[in-house]
C-alpha cells in the first residue's frame, strides 16, 4: 500500500501531502530495529589510544623493573660454578684415545680410562653431575618418534607387541625388544666414577647419588613396569635392546627399586633433548653435614667405563660438575637480555619523551581551535 | 522474501531481444480435451508436475553432493590434500592436525546448509501440499497443489495465491477483470488488473468452465515476469478463433487474488517452470576488493610454503651426505625405508616439509572472514537510524560478502527521480497553448470554476481556447493507466470521507500520473472510474462524461511516451498522448510549439518534471487502419515488442500539441547534506538520469551537487551541433587540464570555499558518440580517454537523458579505466537494475516504483540519506575490521609457523615438528580464533558520530590502504621478527644448561611449549593493543581465551590421557611453569615481540598522524585534559591583548 497509495482528495482537506497516509502502524512496529546498545553498536566501552604520552611511563616502568632483575640473574648466575671436561678421547693426547678408538660392540670387558683434573675453588651445596653429548641429533623425527609409552607405561599388550614405531628396534631375533625404539637402544651408558685425589696420592671415591635425577612424574606415573613382583619373570619372554649389554631388569644391580623401566638413567634418557649439543643429569653429589664444602678445591680423577661411542658421527662427550642456584645452571643469557631489553626501554623512553615534547604537544595545540 | 530473484538472466534476455525471445513454444489443452480432429496436429508435450523444489539435497544425496560442492573450493580442497599426503606418506605431523580443523571447517558448512535445506524443505512440502480447487468433469474437485498438471482449470476465491502460472479464463467480475496484487513476487503492492480471454469471460460456472474446447499456445517459460506472448484457439462449433494473450492475461505464481470473489484460469506452466520459480536463481557473483588482495596474499603465502620447502629439503640432503650423519648408530632406517629410491625420498620428504609448514595458509581464515561477514552484516540490519519511520522499512543486506566494500567506493553513480527526489509528485503547473493554469486548490479546498483560482499569464481566452483548454484537460485525465481504488474499509476516517461518497484515491505504477489526475481534479475535471471499457470523467459543471476506451498503446522508457484511443459520446475517436517534450515535439504537425517550448523549458529550469500532451483525431478509416495495425502485431507470436513498437511509431505521429504540464519532484530529506558528505569524503557522484537536462541540473543544484561557483562544463548535444565533438572535447579537456595543471593537490581537499571545481553535464545521445567504437580507428579510443580524463577531473557528473543500459555502460567505463575505482550504484527503479548489477557495490531504495532494484541490489536502503551512514560509517568499520582481520590471521600464523622452519635447522632437517599435535590442531581452531572473530565484529576505532561529522575520515581508508603491500610487508616482516625472537630466546635458554632449581633437564618437548606459550600470548596481546574498543566482551573473549589455552595445557598435560599412544606432554607445561626462569623468559620474549610494533605505533602517531589518528588524540585531549584547553584559550586570550 505504501508503495503507491495516494489520496486524490486529501490535500483538498488540507493534509499536508508529505504526512499522507502511509501504510499502517503493524509493520512499523514489527520492523523497528530493536533499540539495543549491543545491536546499535553503542556498548560501553574503555577506548585506550596508543600515544607517545601514555605509553612514556610504562616503558620507563619497564626499563627500571627490567635492568634490576637483569642485573641480579646475571649476578646470580656468575656466582654458579660449573666445571666441565671434555672425555672424548678424540686427540691422540687424551687418556681415553685408546679406549675411543679401539670401540667395539661386541667387547665383553669394558674399556677403562680416567681423566685427572683440578678444581680452582670449593664447590658448596649440592652439586650436579651431567654429562654432555654434542652433534648427537635426539631430536630427530625418526628417532623422537621411535618409542612406545604403552610399553614404557607397564601395558603387558605392548611389552609383547610394541608399536611399530619403534622399527627397526621392534624385535629381534623374533622377541620383543623391551624397552623397544631407537631412544631406549641408544641409552648412555658410559659409568662415571669421581675419586678426590688427596695431595698424598690416596683417592677417595666420591659417593655419588643415583636418584632424583628424573622427573618425578615420570618416575612414578608416567614410567611403570610390567605387572609382576620378580622383574625376571616379567621381562621373560622379551629380548634387551641390541646395543645393551645388560637386560633392562638389571640395569642397577646395587637398587632393585630401580630396575625395569623405572630405571631414572633410562628415564632422563628418555626425554628426548631440543638441541643436538645437550647435557642429561646424570648424578646428585650431596651436600655434606657441617660447613665442609661438597667438593673442595684439589685434584679430582674421573674413571670412565667407556662404552659409548660418538666418533662415528664426530660427537663429543663431556662430564660437568654444576652447582645450582634457583634459576637454575649456569646462564648468562636471560640475565644480559633483560639488561639488554631494559636499556632499549629506557632508552626508547627517552626518544619518546623528547617526540612528545616536540610534537605531541604541536598538534594537540594545532588541533583544538578547531 | 525468501527468494533470490536472477536478474543475469533478465539481463541477458534483454540483450538478445529479437534472437532469443521466442524460443520454442507449447501447446495446452484446457481440460485436457483434445483439439477437434483436422486442425492443426499438435505434438503433445509432457510437463512437470506442479511441484515446487528450491531444496538442493535430498537425504540421500545430502553428504556427497555438500562435500563435492565444498571441495570445490580451492582452500578446502588443499586441505584435503593436505590431508590425504598425511594420510599416505609417513609426516612429521599426525592427519588429525589437519583433519580435524578441517572437518569442523566441513561439518559446520554443512550443517548450516544442512539446516538452511530441511528449512526449504519444510517450505516446499507447505507449499506442495496445500489444497488447491479444480474443476474436474464439471466440478470442483480439492487436490494437492503438486498434482496439479498443465491444462489443469484452477478455482481460486479472493486472496487465494495462484498455485502455477494461469491464463485467466473468467472472473466473477462482469468485464471478465481481476485484482491482482504481486507484492512477493516484486515488491509492488498496488493493485494491478488482469483481463479474461474475451470469449471465455462468460463461462462463470464449473459446468460451463468445463465446457470449454480450446487450446492455449504459448512460447516456452522464461524468466522475465513482465513478458508473455501466446495464443489461444478456441473451438466454437468447430471453428477455431484465435485470439491473443499477452501478460495481461497471465496470472503468475505467488500472487494473489484481490477485490475479486473467484476466477477460473488454466494452468499454462507449472511447478519448476514457473516464472517464480526461473526467478529463485542464483545471486550475484561479486568479489570485493578486499577478498581480490587476500586472495594475493594467499598465492605470496603458497610461494613461501613452497620455497621453505624446497630449501629445506635440498638443505637436507646436503646436511645427511655424511653416512654418519644421514644414519648414526643410534638412529637407523628400516630396511624398506632404505630400499626406497632417492627421489622418492626426496619428494616424500618434500610432502612432509610442505605438511610440516601448511599452516602458514590459515585455515580458519576463510570461515573466520565468513562468519565475520554473515553476523556483522547484521547491524546494518539492526541500524536503528537506518529505520524508516514513514515507511516503515530498514535496510535489507542481500549480500553480506561486500560489507567492506562499502568502505572504499571511490565513484557514485546515482538516479535521481526516486532516489534524489522523493517521487512524491505534486501537480504545479500546466500551460495550454501558452496559457499558464496553476490550481490554487490548497487555499480553501475548493476547486472554484472560472479564472478567479487560475493564473494566466495571457488575458483570458477565447472561446475557441477554451474548447482547446477543455480538451487539454480531457487529454490528461484520459490518458493515463491509474486505477481508482474504492476504499471500502473501516479506516475510513484515515482516508477521508468526502460528500457522503465512500472515499476513493488513486492508484498507479507511475506517482507522476496520481498527481496529473490528481491535479487536474482540481482544476475542474475529476476522472471517476473505468467501467465497461469506457472512462467517467466528471466535468467543470458536475456532469459526467463518458469515453470508450478503445486502445492502451502503454507507456515505455524507449518510445518515453504513452497513447489513449477513446471514442467520445459524439462518437469522434481522438488520439491522446502524453510524453516527454523530446518525444513529443518531432510528431508534432501543427499547435503553439514555440509558447509550449518556452514554458517547457522555463519549468524545466526550475527542476519541474515536465510532459507534454497531444492529441490527434481519428477519421474512421484512419482508426480502421489503426486497429489493423494494432490487432496484427499483437498476434504475432515473434517479436511481438518489436512490432508493436513498429506499429506505435506509425500510430503516434502527425500530432497536434494541447500543452505541457509541470510536476513536482520535492528532494528527498537531507539529500543535499548526503551529497556533500560523500563529495567531502572524496567520492565522486555522478546523477544518472532519463530526465531532460534542466530538470536535472536544476536538482543538481539543489543537492547541492553543483555549487554556485562550481564551473559547469556541457557535453551535450546542443553544443556538438555547433562544433565538432572532437573540439568540444579537446576544448573542455584543455579547460580543465590548464587549471588543475596550477593547482597543488593540497587544494582540491575541499577545505577551502573558494576553490571552483568542475562540474560536466553529458547527455545520452552525446555519450554514444563519444563511446562509440573504432570508426575513426584509433581516434574513437582517444575520445573515450579524454572523455574520461575529463570526468576524472569533475568532481561531480550529470548524465542525462540515458537509458538504461546506457547507465550500466558508463558505470562499466568508469569501472574499466584505468586507476579500476570501486563503484557504487544507487537507484529505485527497474531502469536501475543494470547500472545496480554493474557497479562494485549496488544499492537499491525502497522507492515507488516497486521492488525490482531491492531485489536485485546487494544492499537497500529506505532513503537515501541513510546512504551516509552506510557507507561513512557501517563502510568504515567493516573495512577496518577485514582489514585488520586479514592481515591478522597471515600474521598469526607466520608467527606460529616461522619458529618450526627455524627449527629444522637444528633437528638435522628431520620435520621433527616444534610443538605438539594438540596445539598445531587447536592453534586456530581455539586459542586464537574467537578475540580476532570478536574485534571483526565490534571494532571501532573512531565513535560512529565523529565518523558521520567527519566525512574527511573516509579517505585515510581509500584505496585498499590497510591492504597495501606496505603493510602487508610490515606485518609478515613482524610476524618473522616475533619468530625469531620467541625460537632463538627459547634456544638461547635451553642452550645447554638447566634452568629448574633441582638440575633436571626438560627435553624438545619443554622447548615447543615454551616457544608457543610465548606465540599465544604474544599474538593474543597484539591485538589487545589495536583493540580501540574494549567492551565487556573483549574483555571476556581475551583473557577468557588465555585462560583456556593455559587451562587446557593444565589438562592435557596433567594426565595419562589412554586413548593417545604418546604421553610427551605428560607434566611438560607444569614443569615449565615449576621454573622461574621459564617464568621471566615467558616474560621477557612477550614484552620484545611487541616492543617494535608498540614503538612504530606511537612514533608513526607523533610524527605522521593520519587524520584518523589526529582525531582520535584530540578526542582523547578534550576527553581527559579539560584544563589543557583553559590553559591554552587563556594563553591565546593573553596574547591577544
Amino acid at each position: 500500500m505504501m508503495a503507491s497509495s495516494y489520496n486524490a482528495k486529501e490535500e483538498v482537506d488540507g493534509h499536508h501531502p508529505g504526512s499522507s497516509n502511509h501504510g499502517g502502524t503493524g509493520p512499523i512496529n514489527s520492523k523497528k530495529p530493536d533499540n539495543t546498545a549491543f545491536k546499535q553498536q553503542r556498548l560501553p566501552a574503555w577506548q585506550p589510544i596508543l600515544t607517545a604520552g601514555t605509553v612514556l611511563p610504562a616503558f620507563f616502568v619497564i626499563g627500571l623493573i627490567f635492568i634490576p632483575i637483569g642485573i641480579g640473574l646475571y649476578v646470580t648466575s656468575n656466582n654458579i660454578k660449573e666445571f666441565e671436561i671434555d672425555y672424548t678421547g678424540a686427540e691422540p693426547n687424551s687418556p681415553c684415545y685408546v679406549c675411543a678408538q679401539n670401540f667395539s660392540w661386541n667387547s665383553t670387558t669394558p674399556c677403562f680410562c680416567t681423566v685427572n683434573f683440578t678444581l680452582q675453588q670449593p664447590f658448596e651445596n649440592n652439586i650436579y653431575m651431567y654429562y654432555g653429548l654434542s652433534n648427537f641429533y635426539q631430536n630427530h623425527r625418526r628417532y623422537v618418534k621411535s618409542r612406545d609409552d604403552k610399553q614404557l607405561n607397564g601395558d603387558s599388550k605392548a611389552l609383547e607387541e610394541p608399536s611399530s614405531d619403534c622399527e627397526p628396534y621392534r624385535k629381534s631375533g623374533g622377541a620383543p625388544v623391551a624397552p623397544c625404539g631407537a631412544i631406549a637402544n641408544s641409552l648412555f651408558n658410559d659409568t662415571l666414577d669421581l675419586s678426590y685425589v688427596e695431595t698424598n696420592g690416596t683417592s677417595t671415591p666420591i659417593e655419588l647419588q643415583k636418584s632424583g635425577i628424573a622427573w618425578w612424574t615420570d618416575k612414578h606415573v608416567k614410567f611403570k613396569n610390567p605387572p609382576g613382583s620378580n622383574l625376571s619373570v616379567a621381562f621373560q619372554n622379551t629380548v634387551k635392546p641390541v646395543n645393551w649389554r645388560r637386560p633392562v631388569y638389571e640395569l642397577d644391580p646395587s637398587n632393585p627399586d630401580n630396575n625395569g623401566f623405572i630405571n631414572e638413567d633410562l628415564i632422563v634418557w628418555m626425554r628426548t633433548a631440543a638441541l643436538p649439543t645437550f647435557r642429561k643429569l646424570y648424578r646428585i653429589i650431596p651436600k655434606k653435614s657441617g660447613a665442609v664444602s661438597t667438593l673442595p678445591s684439589g685434584s679430582y680423577s674421573l674413571r670412565i667405563a667407556y662404552n659409548y661411542p660418538v666418533l662415528s658421527f664426530d660427537g663429543r662427550k663431556r662430564m660437568i660438575l654444576s652447582t645450582i642456584s634457583w634459576m637454575g645452571g649456569k646462564n648468562p643469557f636471560l640475565g644480559i637480555a633483560y639488561i639488554t631489553v631494559g636499556s632499549i626501554c629506557f632508552f626508547l623512553g627517552i626518544v619518546l619523551l623528547i617526540i612528545n615534547h616536540k610534537y605531541g604537544n604541536r598538534s594537540s595545540s594545532a588541533e583544538i581551535p578547531n | 522474501m525468501g527468494m533470490d530473484f536472477s536478474t543475469l538472466r533478465t539481463l541477458i534476455s534483454r540483450y538478445c531481444v529479437g534472437e532469443e525471445n521466442w524460443v520454442d513454444s507449447r501447446t495446452v489443452y484446457i481440460s485436457h480435451k483434445e483439439p477437434p480432429p483436422g486442425t492443426e496436429a499438435f505434438i503433445q508435450q509432457r510437463f512437470p508436475d506442479n511441484r515446487i523444489v528450491s531444496s538442493k539435497y535430498t537425504f540421500w544425496n545430502f553428504i556427497p553432493k555438500n562435500m563435492f560442492e565444498q571441495f570445490r573450493r580451492v582452500a578446502n580442497f588443499y586441505f584435503l590434500v593436505i590431508f590425504l599426503v598425511q594420510l599416505i606418506i609417513d609426516t612429521p605431523t599426525s592427519p588429525i592436525t589437519s583433519g580435524l580443523p578441517l572437518f569442523f571447517v566441513i561439518t559446520v558448512t554443512a550443517i548450516k546448509q544442512g539446516y538452511e535445506d530441511w528449512l526449504r524443505h519444510k517450505a516446499d512440502n507447505a507449499v506442495n501440499k496445500c489444497p488447491v480447487h479444480v474443476v474436474q468433469d464439471g466440478k470442483v474437485t480439492c487436490k494437492q497443489s503438486r498434482k496439479l498438471r498443465v491444462g489443469d482449470v484452477v478455482f481460486v476465491t479472493e486472496d487465494e495465491t495462484f498455485p502455477c502460472d494461469l491464463i485467466l479464463l473468467s472472473s466473477s467480475r462482469d468485464d471478465g477483470t481481476c485484482f491482482v496484487t504481486t507484492a512477493s513476487l516484486d515488491g509492488e503492492s498496488s493493485h494491478k488488473t488482469y483481463y479474461a480471454v474475451q470469449d471465455t469471460k462468460a463461462y462463470k460456472t464449473e459446468e460451463e468452465v468445463s465446457s470449454i474446447h480450446a487450446t492455449i499456445e504459448c512460447e516456452q517459460p522464461q524468466s522475465d515476469l513482465y513478458k508473455f506472448v501466446g495464443r489461444i484457439n478456441i473451438y466454437m462449433n468447430n471453428e477455431p478463433v484465435a485470439r491473443p494473450l499477452g501478460s495481461e492475461n497471465l496470472l503468475l505464481r505467488g500472487a494473489t487474488l484481490k477485490n475479486t470473489e473467484y476466477i477460473y484460469a488454466v494452468a499454462i506452466y507449472t511447478g519448476m517452470e514457473t516464472k517464480m520459480a526461473l526467478n529463485y536463481q542464483s545471486k550475484s557473483q561479486k568479489r570485493s576488493a578486499v577478498e581480490k588482495s587476500m586472495n594475493d596474499y594467499l598465492v605470496v603465502y603458497l610461494c613461501i610454503l613452497i620455497s621453505k620447502a624446497i630449501i629445506n629439503t635440498a638443505l637436507k640432503y646436503v646436511w645427511q651426505a655424511d653416512p654418519n650423519r644421514d644414519e648414526p648408530w643410534h638412529n637407523e632406517r628400516t630396511e624398506a625405508e632404505r630400499q626406497r629410491h632417492i627421489l622418492i625420498r626426496a619428494f616424500t620428504d618434500f610432502l612432509a616439509f610442505m605438511v610440516l609448514f601448511n599452516y602458514i595458509i590459515p585455515v580458519s581464515m576463510y570461515v573466520t572472514v565468513e562468519m565475520q561477514k554473515f553476523l556483522g552484516s547484521y547491524f546494518i540490519l539492526w541500524d536503528d537510524e537506518m529505520f524508516d519511520e514513514e515507511l516503515g522499512e530498514r535496510a535489507v543486506v542481500n549480500t553480506s560478502d561486500l560489507n567492506e566494500e562499502l568502505g572504499q567506493v571511490e565513484y557514485v553513480f546515482t538516479d535521481k527521480t526516486g532516489t534524489l527526489t522523493e517521487n512524491n509528485m505534486e501537480f504545479i503547473e500546466c500551460c495550454v497553448d501558452g496559457h499558464v493554469y496553476v490550481p490554487h486548490a490548497i487555499c480553501n479546498g475548493q476547486v472554484m470554476p472560472g479564472s478567479d483560482t487560475i493564473d494566466m499569464i495571457d488575458t483570458s481566452p477565447g472561446p475557441d481556447a477554451r474548447d482547446r483548454e477543455e480538451l487539454f484537460f480531457r487529454a490528461v485525465c484520459l490518458c493515463h493507466t491509474v486505477q481508482v481504488k474504492e476504499e471500502e474499509t473501516v479506516d475510513g476516517i484515515k482516508h477521508g470521507i468526502h460528500q457522503g461518497k465512500s472515499s476513493s484515491f488513486y492508484i498507479s505504477s507511475s506517482p507522476d500520473e496520481v498527481a496529473l489526475v490528481e491535479g487536474m481534479n482540481r482544476l475542474g475535471f475529476t476522472y471517476l472510474r473505468q467501467k465497461d471499457s469506457h472512462m467517467e470523467i466528471l466535468n467543470r459543471d458536475d456532469k459526467v462524461e463518458r469515453f470508450e476506451v478503445l486502445e492502451v498503446l502503454s507507456f515505455d522508457s524507449v518510445r518515453r511516451r504513452m497513447s489513449v484511443i477513446v471514442r467520445c459520446s459524439t462518437g469522434e475517436v481522438y488520439l491522446f498522448c502524453k510524453g516527454a517534450d523530446s518525444s513529443i515535439f518531432p510528431r508534432v504537425i501543427s499547435g503553439k510549439v514555440d509558447q509550449v517550448k518556452a514554458r517547457v523549458e522555463h519549468n524545466a529550469v526550475e527542476g519541474l518534471r515536465t510532459l507534454c500532451v497531444a492529441y490527434r483525431c481519428l477519421s474512421p478509416e484512419q482508426y480502421q487502419e489503426v486497429c489493423h495495425l494494432l490487432s496484427r502485431a499483437k498476434l504475432a507470436l515473434q517479436d511481438r515488442d518489436r512490432q508493436l513498437a513498429e506499429a506505435y511509431d506509425l500510430i503516434e505521429k502527425d500530432l497536434i500539441l494541447l500543452g505541457a504540464t509541470a510536476v513536482e519532484d520535492r528532494l528527498q530529506e537531507k539529500a543535499a547534506d548526503t551529497i556533500e558528505s560523500l563529495h567531502k569524503a572524496g567520492m565522486k557522484v555522478w546523477v544518472l538520469t532519463g530526465d531532460k537536462m534542466e530538470t536535472a541540473s536544476a536538482t543538481c543544484y539543489a543537492s547541492k551537487l553543483f555549487r554556485r561557483n562550481t564551473q559547469i562544463l556541457e557535453l551535450t548535444t546542443k553544443r556538438t551541433e555547433e562544433q565538432s565533438l572532437h573540439d568540444v572535447l579537446f576544448d573542455l579537456s584543455r579547460t580543465v587540464l590548464r587549471h588543475y595543471g596550477g593547482m597543488t593537490r593540497e587544494t582540491s581537499s575541499g577545505l577551502s570555499d573558494d576553490y571552483t571545481d568542475f562540474g560536466l553535464i553529458i547527455d545520452g545521445a552525446t555519450l554514444t558518440a563519444v563511446m562509440r567504437p573504432g570508426q575513426e580507428g584509433s581516434n574513437s579510443g582517444n575520445y573515450k580517454e579524454l572523455f574520461l580524463d575529463i570526468c576524472r577531473n569533475c568532481s561531480a557528473v550529470l548524465c542525462c537523458r540515458m537509458a538504461p543500459l546506457q547507465k550500466a555502460q558508463i558505470v562499466k567505463m568508469i569501472k574499466t579505466s584505468k586507476e579500476h575505482p570501486i563503484t557504487l550504484a544507487i537507484g529505485d527503479g527497474a531502469n536501475d537494475v543494470s547500472m545496480i548489477q554493474e557497479a562494485h557495490v549496488g544499492i537499491g531504495i525502497m522507492g515507488k516504483e516497486g521492488r525490482q532494484a531491492v531485489r536485485n541490489s546487494d544492499y537497500a536502503i529506505p532513503k537515501f540519506k541513510h546512504l551516509k551512514k552506510m557507507l561513512l560509517v557501517h563502510g568504515h568499520y567493516y573495512y577496518i575490521r577485514v582489514s585488520e582481520l586479514v592481515q591478522y590471521f597471515f600474521y598469526k600464523n607466520v608467527v606460529f609457523i616461522f619458529p618450526q622452519f627455524l627449527y629444522q635447522f637444528f633437528c638435522g632437517f628431520s620435520q621433527q615438528p616444534l610443538y605438539d599435535t594438540a596445539y598445531l590442531t587447536l592453534y586456530n581452531i581455539s586459542f586464537t580464533s574467537l578475540p580476532i572473530l570478536l574485534y571483526s565484529l565490534i571494532e571501532q576505532h573512531i565513535n560512529a558520530d565523529i565518523l558521520k561529522k567527519d566525512p574527511s575520515l573516509y579517505k585515510d581508508i581509500a584505496k585498499n590502504s590497510l591492504l597495501k603491500w606496505s603493510s602487508f610487508i610490515y606485518w609478515t616482516a613482524l610476524g618473522i621478527y616475533d619468530a625469531i625472537v620467541m625460537f632463538f630466546g627459547a634456544y638461547f635458554l635451553f642452550d645447554n644448561t638447566t634452568f629448574t632449581s633441582n638440575g633436571q633437564m626438560f627435553g624438545n618437548w619443554t622447548f615447543g611449549t615454551l616457544v608457543f606459550t610465548v606465540l599465544v600470548f604474544t599474538v593474543t596481546f597484539k591485538l589487545a593493543l589495536d583493540t580501540h574498543y574494549w567492551t565487556w566482551i573483549n574483555h571476556f573473549v581475551i583473557w577468557g581465551s588465555l585462560l583456556f589455552f593455559v587451562v587446557f595445557s593444565l589438562l592435557w598435560g596433567g594426565i595419562i590421557w589412554p586413548f593417545l599412544n604418546y604421553q610427551r606432554m605428560y607434566y611438560v607445561f607444569m614443569q615449565m611453569l615449576s621454573s622461574g626462569p621459564a617464568w621471566l623468559s615467558i616474560i621477557l620474549l612477550i614484552t620484545t615481540c611487541l616492543l617494535p610494533d608498540v614503538v612504530k605505533k606511537v612514533i608513526c602517531r607523533a610524527l605522521w598522524p593520519t587524520t584518523t589518528e589526529r582525531i582520535q588524540t584530540k578526542r582523547r585531549c578534550l576527553a581527559s585534559e579539560p584544563s589543557t584547553i583553559f590553559m591554552l584559550s587563556q594563553t591565546s586570550s593573553r596574547m591577544s591583548f
